[in-house]
């Protein structure tokens, strides 16, 4: 069921040179437009379907504010229509509408009122409210007397004392300390669980792919990218170093993914290898067993020198392990156009079982960010087994060794005298 | 459309009451005599109006042979007058005091204006009250005439609303409207028969203030507390019709540039 949908959605703020001619075109009625139309967003068009989670990723000033505001209902579009059904609720800013005199109560049921609710309704919220927001006795107090992390969490608990039917989350928004921000998380996620589309606009990539069904990349205020979080997120971290459009690709690997290239071209990778001990290439491999990944790379365009480098990242993204030849000490240099380089990476597979993604890099200097010749995201997709190592969890193999001391008390019930053993490995 | 505005509004008439009742009990709050101060002020006022007035400069109403009869008349002007003074200065200013409120949080943005109206109401109708127990205890109460008070009343809350709405708006992109508006406030207060008796002046000014809207409404509550007769009701018409079309004029000015207000906020 769509809940939310947009539909060729456009928002133009009005400059006017001056105020003056703003006065002109209101007053004058033979006047021509006077002002210049600034598009903030342009042709924004998705649905998005009730327990969904949309994911809304851009650079400052991409219209991410701007487009949540129009859904949350306080901004109006220039073009386009936009739907919504049932309640919608933002969390843009926290704490609107209290007033620093007044008790935490009576904010709370003032608050709740902006909100729409009940009296009635707040007054059966208010246990749970402050529960949630942990103030404990302060609620008879002023506000002014809270630490702002007390004020951010009770307007926090109030705003989502009720499940909206769509939540618009904008992480820029700090919810306190991380143990609340983990219970606020908590109740985010509860509220999907129990059918409430999220909106989430947020610059951290595990975020958004640990939570995220499906993520928009705004970018100067269009979209230039729906899809799946891991390759939205590819196409984003291609935007944030490359800041054009038209210098990212992406390309379906056989298998289904897709890899997000961007860059100059002067260098470009045509093959990433992951083999074996035995040269032989694979996809799988065993925890803890050698590998050598093998990059290799095709010189469009003499450049005096590069560096060739990869990363490792695991499902969410998050970036396991990278290492380039600058940092190994490895100097590549002086090649021509029509030139090959294949670089040899050996080292041993110490990961967790899961799914991994390989990223690679040629650039002139260390910094991708300068005269970036080639960045690909998910150049490769491998997965890690497990089957010689007892069974951890977690993405790094550090191989702990386990030693059992039983210091006994002499009261011990004879039953567990037994258990008195050690394991190693 | 109408019945869907008051129905949002029902719906946050907790909002609405809730407001109210904060803006009253900030006003007093961190005061020793806390409320007592809402009855203080208004009543410094009619003290001055009447002692000062009547019994120090011994001023008369001219045509009436009554030592208070002056008193009542002022009080009736200015504490009505800054009833409607009340509604247009706060309401001027209603939207750019809310921006915050207006840009980030969703709700029916039609209750600020009458969470304006009410705050003005409370304190009008503390003011006035303590007006009216004057007048019963001086023994001037003009009895059931004061029926015609309210529509007067309404009247004037109306037009204040609607002049009120369009101001603030207006102030959202030009701010020399809210700097104006104190200004013709008071050129209007003096232009209007409020201190003095319409009487007193020259034929050719007293044509002139007869184009004043508000002329009429302010000598219908001086007919009914002053001279106990019931205003002329045809005076009323042409301001009555000003008054909805101010409110409609709000209203259309509104919807056009509500989208746009929020982004000059």
């Amino acid at each position: 069921m769509t809940i939310l949908r947009l539909h060729h959605l456009g928002k133009a703020y009005k400059q006017y040179p001056s105020q003056w001619s703003r006065l002109a075109e209101w007053c004058l009625p033979w006047s021509t437009t006077r002002h210049l139309l600034y598009w903030a967003l342009k042709d924004i068009h998705f649905e998005v379907y009730a327990g969904e989670a949309l994911g809304i990723v851009g650079m400052n000033g991409a219209g991410k504010s701007t487009l949540l505001k129009i859904i949350a209902g306080t901004t109006k579009h220039t073009e386009g229509n936009i739907e919504a059904a049932g309640r919608v609720a933002a969390l843009l800013e926290l704490g609107m509408g209290f007033h620093p005199e007044f008790t935490g109560r009576q904010n709370v049921i003032m608050a709740g009122q902006l909100f729409g609710f009940l009296v009635d309704e707040i007054q059966s919220l208010l246990p749970e409210i402050e529960d949630f927001a942990e103030i404990g006795k302060y609620i008879d107090q002023p506000v002014r007397t809270y630490s702002s992390g007390m004020q951010i969490r009770l307007a926090f608990a109030v705003a989502t004392a009720k499940r909206p039917d769509v939540l618009i989350v904008d992480e820029a928004l700090s919810v306190g300390d991380s143990h609340f921000q983990h219970k606020s998380f908590r109740r985010i996620r509860n509220f999907r669980e129990e059918g409430t589309t999220l909106l989430l606009v947020s610059h951290d990539r595990s975020a958004i792919q640990s939570i995220c069904d499906r993520v928009i990349v705004l970018h100067e205020g269009k979209m230039v990218k729906e899809g799946p979080p891991d390759e939205s997120m590819d196409f984003y971290h291609a935007l944030l170093s490359e800041r054009d459009v038209k210098l990212i690709r992406q390309e379906r690997l056989a298998y289904g993914k897709l890899q997000t290239i961007s860059g100059l071209g002067d260098v470009t990778v045509v093959e990433i290898n992951l083999k074996n001990n035995e040269g032989k290439s694979i996809l799988a491999v065993e925890t803890g067993s050698y590998v050598r990944l093998e990059v290799k790379a095709q010189v469009n365009k003499t450049v005096p020198e590069m560096v060739m480098g990869f990363l490792i990242r695991d499902r969410f993204g998050q970036i396991v392990y990278g290492i380039n030849s600058y940092r190994v000490g490895k100097k590549i240099e002086h090649l021509s156009a029509g030139d090959q380089v294949i670089g040899h990476f050996q080292f041993a597979m110490n990961l967790g079982k899961g799914n991994y993604s390989i990223s690679t890099s040629v650039s002139r200097q260390e910094s991708h960010l300068s005269d970036n010749y080639e960045w690909r995201d998910t150049g490769l997709v491998f997965s890690v087994y497990n089957t010689k190592k007892p069974d951890f969890v977690g993405v790094a193999s550090l191989d702990a060794v386990l030693t059992v001391e039983h210091l006994s008390s002499g009261q011990t019930p004879p039953s567990f005298e037994q258990d008195k053993d050690e394991v190693s490995h | 459309m109408i019945t869907n505005q008051l129905k949002t509004i029902l719906a946050y008439r907790g909002f609405i009451w809730g407001s109210l009742k904060r803006d009253f009990q900030m006003r007093y709050r961190k005061s020793v005599l806390g409320s007592l101060w809402a009855i203080l002020n208004p009543l410094a006022t009619i003290l001055i109006y009447t002692v000062i007035f009547s019994q120090l400069m011994k001023a008369r109403l001219p045509g009436v042979n009554d030592t208070m009869a002056y008193s009542i008349y002022l009080c009736s002007g200015v504490l009505t007058w800054s009833f409607f003074a009340e509604i247009i200065q706060r309401s001027q200013n209603v939207f750019l005091e809310n921006a915050n409120l207006i840009k980030k949080l969703n709700f029916p943005r039609i209750c600020l204006p009458i969470i304006v109206v009410g705050n003005a109401a409370v304190s009008f109708a503390i003011s006035f009250g303590l007006f009216l127990c004057f007048l019963v205890i001086l023994g001037k109460f003009p009895g059931w005439v004061i029926l015609g008070l309210p529509v007067a009343l309404v009247i004037q809350v109306v037009f204040a609303i609607g002049l009120g709405i369009i101001m603030g708006i207006l102030n959202v992109f030009f701010r020399d409207v809210g700097q104006s508006v104190g200004i013709i406030l008071q050129f209007w207060f003096w232009f209007t028969p409020i201190i003095y008796p319409i009487s007193i002046l020259p034929k050719s000014i007293q044509s002139l203030i007869k184009l004043n809207p508000m002329a009429p409404v302010v000598s219908a509550y001086q007919s009914i507390l002053v001279y106990g007769k019931l205003p002329d009701w045809l005076t009323l018409v042409p301001i009555a019709i000003l008054a909805a079309l101010a409110c409609l004029v709000s209203v259309k000015l509104y919807k056009q540039r509500s989208g746009e207000m929020v982004d000059e906020l």
